[in-house]
């Protein structure tokens, strides 16, 4: 039974995968299609009147209009995000998706276009309260001896604790990768049910970027937490957030690098990264 | 509770018309799949009467493995795998493109998939429910086979099969809520928006529930209608 | 309980550590549901207006919205207020498993309640009257009469109800529960396959297939006046139950 149904799951995506490229030409006038959660603000989200706004939406705007294409957004659960964009319902991802080594395997991507560090928040006045680290920030490749003393300090902290993160993400891939063992993970459909329980004080602590952390600690919803320990980038957390796009579409990936350096080149990316975030969350070259 | 309603208010400062907008796609999709269902239940039912060695266990394998396995991983499997297959199975006929498939047809294939299974189940009943010496007294008559179908068999079909059918339909209904997790922005989908962004969530899942229950209140009340309508020339026992 | 860490190479072996959960959740709440649901039944058969009014509009109300929206109304929806984070209850709402549970109980107890009723109405009323006239009390009349053909009434149905509930426990994986439909999820995000969730379809058909057969061979032990010396089994009921 098992080799049956590898073989018709493998029959089912090889051929979807190997079939003839459908690289579409991308000319001007061209619709690009472009997928968002709508559900991890500021990035991407849905205000009260049903609209998708946030970073993203006004990035991709801007971009578009450099790319001298028409786009659409449209709005697409997180968990099957690429599976959805490999079937063809759109052709970009834009949705806070870090690079990372892993999903390159099945997608590619444009530049990043925006690099934020990845920082866990606590409760106030939960058992973690008070957790701080010797250094601000680890970068999770070639680790010096002051990042392997932080995330040895976070592991004795954090033992026994329950952490919170979305599922499919960087932040559940490190949480599985460097904390395994030591703490109780719980994976979450979306961040926004994971803040509910962060308050309601059902996970001690939850990972997510400091860019989704930032407007949320400074809004009221955000009352009563706090950020806990160092900033991590690299490694598992990947090379900034880029646009993700079918592997077949290369030319199309390169026309969003292209957008996205004039964007970051001319100070928009900049402008709109404060904007929504309240620090530049560009990337940088 | 004046701050819930403000929640729930109407127009760009609230949550109220996109709940009701929630609603009628949860409705739009629900009517969609659960007519499809029904196409797929004829087929299914065909199938499974079939008097061709072999053939009923095709139907018996659509009914079990559909009905056996949570609908939520159905879905799953459907959204993440269904355009993969699609397009497999249209490469081999020569088709090179995108399957065009946004999350209301995918959500609709999906529960009209497993619509069709109960509803296969219920058609059968009914099928068999229809006394075989009718059929034999109109084949006696001369009746074509289409006409003896569509004289003799469908009405009679019709009126066994809607109380079940009414069954599924609630079913099917309620299972649109699934369609969420992947994305149809229907009520529940909507109701979780609306709660991530506000941090209320009991006051949406209240409204969520309410809606529902509104839903299934009115289909029950167009069901029973229906089967008054169907059982008008039969003499009440 | 469980741990994904020690990662198993094998899908299988990967899936089946949700088996524990998933099995907990339909046992329990299908034990807790069943004699809550006789109680429920006889409160929709009681002379009492009130209570016989009380009960239909539980029944109405779990029957006519999604399990979905039931979940998250106790795990999302109690959770935000102060009140019962600082109630005694909390130590149980706080933990997904325990608002599973009552969740799952609290829907089947609507729909078991149904299928006793309808097996209760079954039994036919000469012999409660037969009963009387032996001069049976009402509690001996229910034990020894009623209540027995009842549930031998309700048996497929029911089975249809366990079925049921089995397949419901996937929506647990929705409030982060890691049984077997959270550990596919999570295995066909990271490896971008839905070999996962196929490989998870075949658990819930084998415990379906194991149920439906206990079920049915229940039937057989308690109908020993209906078996057809030709058939070995009875065919299990095919109606639908509306979720």
């Amino acid at each position: 039974m098992n080799t049956f149904l590898k073989t018709i799951t493998a029959a089912a995506l090889t051929l979807a995968v190997t079939g003839p490229a459908a690289a579409a030409d991308w000319g001007k006038g061209s619709t690009v299609r472009i997928a968002t959660e709508g559900a991890y603000a500021p990035w991407n989200y849905t205000d009260s009147s049903g609209k998708l706004v946030g970073f993203e939406l006004d990035l991709a705007a801007d971009l578009c209009a450099r790319m001298e294409v028409e786009c659409e957004v449209i709005q697409q659960a997180w968990e099957g995000i690429i599976p959805a964009l490999q079937a063809g319902k759109y052709d970009a991802i834009m949705a806070g998706m870090s690079i990372t080594e892993k999903r390159m395997e099945v997608i590619t991507f444009s530049r990043s276009y925006a690099a934020t560090p990845a920082v866990f928040v606590v409760k106030s006045d939960g058992p973690l309260a008070d957790f701080k680290a010797d250094v601000d920030a680890v970068t999770m490749e070639e680790l010096t001896a002051g990042e392997t003393a932080a995330i040895e300090a976070v592991k004795a902290a954090f033992a026994g604790k329950t952490v919170g993160v979305q599922i499919a993400t960087t932040h559940e891939n490190f949480l599985n990768e460097v904390l395994a063992g030591d703490v109780t993970v719980k994976t979450y459909d979306t961040q926004e049910n994971l803040d509910l329980d962060l308050q309601a004080g059902r996970v001690d602590a939850a990972l997510a970027a400091m860019s989704y952390w930032k407007p949320l600690l400074e809004s009221d919803n955000g009352k009563g937490l706090e950020m806990a320990g160092p900033g991590f980038t690299g490694g598992p957390f990947g090379n900034g957030v880029g646009a993700g796009i079918r592997k077949e579409d290369q030319a199309l990936a390169d026309m969003f690098t292209a957008a996205i350096d004039a964007a970051i080149a001319d100070g928009t990316v900049s402008k709109l990264a404060i904007e929504h975030f309240g620090f530049d969350a560009s990337a940088k070259n | 509770m004046s701050e819930a309603l403000a929640l729930l208010a109407w127009g760009d400062g609230g949550w109220g018309d996109e709940m009701v907008f929630g609603a009628f796609v949860t409705l739009q999709v629900a009517t969609l799949a659960f007519v499809l269902g029904i196409v797929f239940g004829a087929g299914g039912a065909a199938i499974k009467l079939s008097k061709v060695p072999g053939v009923p266990l095709i139907g018996d394998l659509y009914t079990t493995l559909i009905r056996g396995v949570p609908d939520l991983i159905t879905i799953y499997i459907i959204f993440f795998g269904g355009g993969q297959a699609a397009m497999a199975v249209a490469r081999v006929f020569g088709y090179t493109g995108y399957i065009e498939s946004d999350p209301l047809t995918t959500g609709v294939i999906a529960l009209g998939i497993i619509s069709g299974a109960y509803s296969t189940e219920v058609i059968r009943g009914a099928v068999l429910a229809v006394p075989k010496g009718q059929i034999e007294a109109a084949k006696a008559a001369g009746m074509s086979t289409l006409t003896r179908f569509h004289r003799i068999l469908i009405p009679q079909v019709a009126r066994y099969a809607l109380p079940g059918l009414g069954n599924v339909w609630q079913l099917t209904l309620k299972d649109t809520s699934l369609i969420s997790v992947v994305g149809l922005v229907e009520i529940m989908r909507q109701a979780f928006v609306a709660s991530g962004s506000t941090k209320e969530p009991f006051t949406f899942f209240v409204t969520a529930a309410v809606l529902y229950l509104a839903l299934t209140s009115l289909s029950n009340k167009v069901f029973d209608k229906a089967e008054i309508w169907a059982n008008r020339g039969v003499r009440r026992v | 309980m469980i741990t994904l860490f020690d990662k198993p190479d094998n899908v299988w072996e990967l899936i089946a550590n949700g088996l524990p959960w998933t099995l907990t959740l339909a046992a329990s709440s299908l034990a807790i549901g069943f004699v809550l649901a006789v109680g429920l039944a006889l409160l929709r058969l009681s002379p009492i207006t009130p209570l016989r009014w009380a009960a239909w509009s539980y029944v109405y109300f779990f029957r006519s919205t999604p399990l979905l929206v039931q979940i998250f109304l106790i795990y999302y929806g109690l959770g935000q207020f102060e009140a019962v984070q600082k109630s005694v209850f909390w130590p149980l709402l706080r933990e997904a498993h325990w608002c599973a549970i009552l969740a799952l109980t609290l829907n089947t107890t609507a729909y078991t309640s149904e299928i006793i009723r309808g097996g209760l109405q079954a039994v036919p009323w000469g012999q409660v009257e037969a009963a009387k006239a032996c001069g049976m009390s009402v509690l001996m009349r229910f034990r020894r009469v009623v209540f027995p053909q009842a549930i031998r009434q309700a048996l497929p149905g029911y089975g249809n109800e366990i079925v049921l509930m089995v397949k419901s426990t996937s929506l647990a994986s929705t409030i982060t529960l890691l049984e077997m439909t959270l550990i596919a999820r999570k295995e066909t995000s990271a490896t971008f396959t839905i070999e996962p969730l196929f490989v998870a379809a075949v658990f819930y058909l084998a415990i379906n297939f194991l149920a439906t057969r206990g079920v049915m061979a229940l039937e057989y032990k308690l109908s020993p006046d209906l078996r057809d010396a030709k058939r070995s089994l009875p065919l299990p009921d095919q109606e639908p139950v509306a979720r």
